[in-house]
């Protein structure tokens, strides 16, 4: 198996690093928000 | 006579290698109990597949493998199990805590630049899902991507989630002085209602699919299985589930697994880079959770004990225990159980997201 050290690759995923990191936190961001949104409707008296 | 010998003959070093790595995860599991649900039949699988002449590999192992490793079956089956045995209540009762879990998956992304520089996309994809330090995830994505490190990745995914309590506290006590550590986080009891309990997994299954559909069938049968679990209405569906069917498919994930565990596949020199890169990515995990929870407490007037940011990773319910452990040897009145659990089960739901987000990616 040929196995190249290519350092500029490292640079060229950091966008997909931000993109990630970015739609994790709105995915958990707005799971977030509905589970306030529950907790508020169905919170016990 | 010859056929006393003929196939002793065919063995090759690197056969000898594989049998005694084989039987080196089964001593890790049974001597040192790490994970041994899945070492163990890895183990004794690397054995069988490393035999010249196997019958093992073409058949039993082979037809496992196809029936529910390549069409990603196994691993989700086991997420029913996962799902009902995890108990969101820590979570729901504070769901702030589920940032940490986010912040905790760095290290996957931070792993895919690392391994871009040394393999192609998908390798380098499946390699950085060693970082959700997540078994089935690692499996089922290395497997969707169709990379052909899956057997290094595995044992990678599954030895470093076993050495979390080795890993994380250098990592946790390097990035945090002492007084952070004694940071108290009283905990509010507060009631989740049953109706909330039932919502959770069919909201967060449509929320996180909705965004991320390549996510959809992760997210949704470990929420399925909360979900059996929550309903109060299948007891025995969840009890199965946890036990009887969470037992069976580790056996069979275990040992056909190990259909990628042969010499050819297995003794390459990049073996070895994946299992340090597979380090890299627990290392910045836990270091992405804790210096969330720092950064979080420069704009916060109620303090947040960093280390519970180091439970996001989803190494469960391990994780959240050594960070409860750890909180208490700084102050015997610091407990820090009730956070640093529902911050790890939060990191289960991050991870299978960052999986689904790995697979719209390079999928």
């Amino acid at each position: 198996m040929n196995m190249e050290f290519i350092p500029a690759r490292f640079v060229e995923q950091l966008s997909k690093m931000g993109i990630g990191m970015l739609v994790i936190f709105v995915v958990i961001g707005v799971i977030i928000l509905t589970t306030l949104l529950i907790n508020w409707l169905f919170s016990k008296k | 006579m010859e056929i006393l010998y003929e196939n002793l003959l065919k063995f090759q070093w690197q056969d000898i290698v594989m049998i005694l790595l084989g039987c080196l995860l089964i001593f890790l599991a049974i001597k040192k109990e790490m994970e041994p649900s899945l070492l163990l039949p890895m183990g004794l699988g690397t054995i069988l597949v490393n035999i010249p002449g196997s019958t093992a590999l073409l058949g039993p192992i082979n037809e496992l493998y196809n029936a529910g490793i390549a069409n990603e079956l196994f691993p989700l089956l086991l997420f029913i199990g996962i799902g009902a045995m995890i108990d969101f209540g820590p979570l729901l009762t504070n769901p702030k805590l589920m940032l940490f879990g986010a912040a905790a998956q760095f290290g996957i992304f931070f792993t895919l630049c690392m391994a871009s520089m040394f393999f192609g996309d998908i390798d380098a994809a499946s390699i950085a899902i060693i970082g959700a330090a997540d078994g089935p995830t690692s499996i089922a994505v290395a497997n969707t991507l169709g990379s052909s490190k899956v057997g290094a990745i595995t044992v990678a995914a599954y030895s470093y989630m076993a050495l979390v309590p080795i890993i994380q506290p250098p990592v946790i006590k390097a990035l945090t002085t002492k007084k952070e550590r004694m940071i108290r986080m009283p905990y509010e009891q507060r009631s989740v209602s049953k109706t909330t309990r039932i919502m959770f997994p069919i909201i967060i299954t449509v929320v996180a699919s909705a965004i991320v559909p390549d996510a959809t069938a992760l997210i949704g049968f470990l929420m399925f299985g909360n979900l059996i679990r929550e309903c109060g209405v299948l007891d025995s569906l969840s009890d199965t589930a946890q036990n009887v069917l969470a037992n069976l498919i580790t056996i069979f994930l275990g040992i056909s697994v190990a259909r990628n565990m042969t010499a050819a596949q297995f003794l390459q020199p990049d073996t070895l880079l994946i299992m340090g890169l597979g380090l890299v990515a627990f290392i910045v995990d836990t270091a992405g959770g804790v210096l969330f929870a720092k950064l979080l407490n420069v704009f916060s007037k109620k303090k947040i004990n960093p280390m519970i940011g180091a439970a996001g990773i989803s190494a469960f319910p391990m994780s959240g225990r050594i960070v409860h452990k750890m909180g208490l040897a700084e102050d015997p009145q610091n407990h820090l159980l009730m956070h640093s659990i529902g911050v790890n089960v939060s990191g289960q739901i991050a991870s299978v997201i960052a999986g689904g987000i790995i697979l719209s990616m390079f999928g």
